[in-house]
């Protein structure tokens, strides 16, 4: 059948079963746009800013199951793209982004909004693509979305000149992909994942370190599975926070550099640590050297060969999809005649135990000033634990990792690897679409919160009924802290100034907006707000300014050098 | 160490910028990148010259192996192999040196393949070391002009690096 290129890629989405587009329109795209009203099977969203329409196509991603779709037009709605895209690549989140391109013969001219896409993405795109031939449309569509979700995950983008877009060519789906240069690797070495388990098996102090590949590969089911079975403590990395249940006993909370204080000893003194889909981040090892002093046999479980041995020496890297792995792994333990050692394990947690009645995420409570830490714990309280959380990036985003105790995957989305400030509504967005009529709480703080509010526009527009929980410190608090501790309090250009009235400008995006100010009102004010089922409420809670986030581990500095409160300081 | 990393990627526009970006982005050595198309003509092969520690190195070659492109890398210095390089020289040749360039060229076994009255261009093949000492051979004043096209490289015998 003859289509037009533009048709062709409509046609392409609704056949990936591509329920929203997240995009913008611009002169580029504008047959794609013409496509896309003439049908219903596809939805679009209209963003405020292309940066938004790919975090909320990015926590679509996160949330689900399923591939994000974002549409940009060329220029600068592709340079305004660029930050999602680059966010969700360090995530490791598959995502398709189509963008306008000027027509064929405009390329390398100057043309107009023409800027070299496939060139500025490169470094931060998993794959990308230049098409040249509407008969090429589908087949590249169709690959984009099978790269995007095997193997490491991650964006890929499709680039369209608008001349394709008109050209007619002859219109056919693949059915599937193959390709000769690309084929990412399924099961494990089977002789590696029998070293794994018996070095699990004979382990007096093992360790389980599952990280954001556990989210990925909706794997948290045979993970629990092999903490219980194997009796250790399990850690997670802040992407794989509800990958194991944090209100189990065996969870011994986040690591790195502001996690656990039991997390982090049980990472330094285990004598088998298991590695699941999490790479050994700066910000979870700290100091490489410093983790090697202590010798341990690491087993490493990654579907990427470039994750393992790349920080830290692995004695077993096993390269594998998790889930298949993970099964291997369950079955070999369970045919093996050895037991997990019960009494060096009583041992373990013994010492465990000991750590964590250091209770490292106490903080002093206040009758006068709203505690953000209360503010969270709170917000799980009245959630009952239940809720998708959205976070920014800073001190707030901190403190939801620690308080909120996540139980399922897949209900924590954060920007974990690029650390973008913003991404906070614009993920909720993307959440609340892809889980109606579900609690969505985005946690920021006045600086985040800023740079994206003008998406409480799209909001308003689309009915999404975000709880915003802006803890308001006045303060780039996690630059703040940073300054107080490093560099004398001297607090450059940290203090947020000239805020605006919060719940008022909610209220100006026909929004509701509520000020809160003293502890005894939290609890009224985030069970109010979550009654409102069809309102997106702003909270603006204001905060006390001067509280940081501990434990904390210096740059630089080993993993259980922690400072644990102001008072180590 | 200084390895010889041989690639075989798709023939398609854009796959050497991918590999060159790789190396600039995340700052390993590149000595020399040659690539052409093979016989099969929908595969080109790279050979790259990098320097690094062992742990670079399996970086460097696992990061290739993860460009979509790419669909094979073998690091031809992990065994026997091979490696040439065509240098073409142009020297200033007049009065006696006419003589005594043409000498040391067919001690290199060099071929001179243009002549002016005053200048020949000399073809040169062979590893890395060998252009480098004819450059040293002959006096520096002399040499108006060099081209040299980086490395190619092979395994030796059953070695054989194709789909
Ligand atoms: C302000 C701030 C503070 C931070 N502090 C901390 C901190 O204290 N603690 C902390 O943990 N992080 C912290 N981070 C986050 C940190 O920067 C990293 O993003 C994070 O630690 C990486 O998590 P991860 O190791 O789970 O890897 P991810 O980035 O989630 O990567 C997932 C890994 O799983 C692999 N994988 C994917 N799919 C599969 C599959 N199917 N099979 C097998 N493997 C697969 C991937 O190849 C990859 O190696 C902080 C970030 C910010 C912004
Ligand atoms: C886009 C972007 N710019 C700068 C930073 C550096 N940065 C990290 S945290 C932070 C402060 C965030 O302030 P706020 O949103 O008020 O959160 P708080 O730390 O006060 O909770 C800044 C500026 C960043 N992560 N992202
Ligand atoms: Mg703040």
């Amino acid at each position: 059948m003859l289509l037009t290129g533009a048709e062709i890629v409509v046609r392409c989405l609704a056949e990936e079963k591509v329920e929203y587009v997240f995009g913008y329109p611009g002169g580029a795209v504008l047959y794609l746009y013409d496509e896309l009203f003439k049908q219903d099977a596809v939805r679009h969203v209209l963003v405020r800013h292309e940066q938004a329409a790919l975090h909320a196509a990015d926590a679509y991603s996160r949330s689900t199951d399923r591939v994000g779709v974002a549409l940009v037009t060329s220029g600068p709605g592709v340079t305004n793209a660029i930050t999602g895209i680059a966010t969700a690549y360090m995530d490791s989140i598959p995502m398709v982004i189509i963008s306008g391109q000027v027509p064929t013969a405009a390329i390398g001219q100057d043309a107009f909004q023409e800027c070299d896409t496939v060139g500025i993405t490169r470094p931060c795109v998993k794959h990308n693509f230049l098409v040249k031939d509407a008969k090429d449309i589908a087949s590249t569509i169709k690959k984009a979305f099978y790269i995007a979700k095997t193997g490491r995950p991650g964006p890929v983008l499709v680039d369209i000149p608008k001349d394709i877009t008109i050209a007619k060519a002859e219109y056919e789906y693949p059915k599937s992909v193959t390709m000769r240069s690309y084929n990412p690797i399924i099961k494990g070495h089977q002789g590696q994942i029998k070293k794994a388990v018996q070095l699990l098996l004979d382990a007096k102090r093992p360790m389980i370190y599952a990280g954001g590949g556990v989210i990925l590969s909706d794997c948290s089911e045979q993970l629990t599975k092999l903490v219980r079975t194997l009796g250790a403590p399990c850690t997670n990395t802040l992407m794989g926070l509800g990958g194991y249940p944090a209100t189990d006993r065996q969870f011994v909370g986040m690591l790195g550099m502001h996690g656990n204080y039991e997390a982090n000893m049980a990472m330094q003194y285990c004598d088998v640590l298991i590695a699941v889909g999490a790479r050994f981040d700066d910000r979870v090892i700290g100091n490489p050297a410093d983790f090697a002093r202590i010798a341990r046999k690491i087993i490493h479980i990654d579907i990427d060969p470039s994750s393992i041995s790349k920080r830290v020496k692995v004695d077993v890297p096993i390269v594998g999809n998790l889930p298949d792995v993970l099964d291997d792994i369950l079955r070999l333990l369970d045919a093996s005649a050895d037991r997990p050692d019960q009494e060096a394990l009583g041992e373990w947690w013994k010492q465990i135990e000991e750590w964590r009645r250091r209770d490292c995420l106490k903080y002093k409570q206040s009758d006068e000033i709203i505690k953000p830490q209360f503010v969270i714990e709170k917000l799980w309280e009245v959630t009952k634990g239940d809720a998708f959380v959205t976070s920014d990036v800073g001190q707030h985003q901190m403190w939801a990792a620690q308080y909120y105790k996540f139980d399922k995957p897949r209900r924590w989305l954060n920007s974990g690897g690029l650390g973008t400030m913003g991404v906070g509504i614009p993920y909720g967005i993307g959440v609340q679409l892809a889980h109606p009529g579900s609690p969505v709480a985005v946690v920021t703080g006045e600086g985040s919160v800023q740079m994206n509010i003008q998406e409480l526009s799209t909001c308003k527009q689309y009915r999404i009924p975000l709880k915003i929980c802006s803890l308001n410190n006045r303060y780039l608090g996690m630059v703040r802290q940073w300054q107080e501790i490093i560099h004398g309090n001297r607090y450059s250009e940290s203090y947020m100034d000239s805020l605006p009235d919060f719940p008022k400008l909610a209220e100006a995006y026909g929004h509701v907006g509520m000020r809160i100010e003293k502890p005894g009102d939290v609890e009224g004010a985030l069970r109010e707000a979550f009654k409102r089922k069809n309102d997106l409420v702003f909270l603006d809670f204001q905060v006390d300014q001067t509280e940081n986030v501990y434990p904390m581990v210096m740059g630089g500095k080993g993993l259980t050098d922690m400072i644990l409160s102001s008072e180590d300081l | 160490m200084r390895h010889v990393i041989s690639v075989l990627i798709e023939n398609e526009a854009g796959a050497l910028s991918r590999v060159s970006g790789l190396f600039s982005a995340r700052g390993y050595n590149i000595e020399s990148l040659t690539v052409a198309p093979t016989e099969d003509v929908s595969l080109s092969r790279m050979t790259i010259i990098s320097t690094g520690s062992d742990d670079i190195i399996e970086q460097i070659t696992k990061q290739l192996n993860k460009l979509i492109e790419v669909v094979k890398v073998v690091d031809l210095s992990e065994a026997a192999h091979v490696e040439r390089e065509l240098m073409l020289i142009k020297v200033r040749a007049t009065g006696k040196d006419r003589e005594e360039l043409k000498r040391v060229a067919d001690i290199f076994r060099g071929r001179i393949i243009d002549v002016t009255d005053s200048t020949y261009v000399i073809e040169l093949t062979g590893n890395t070391s060998k252009l480098d000492s004819f450059v040293g051979a002959i006096d520096a004043s002399l040499i108006l002009e060099t081209v040299r096209t980086g490395v190619c490289g092979i395994g030796r015998g059953d070695r054989i690096l194709r789909l």
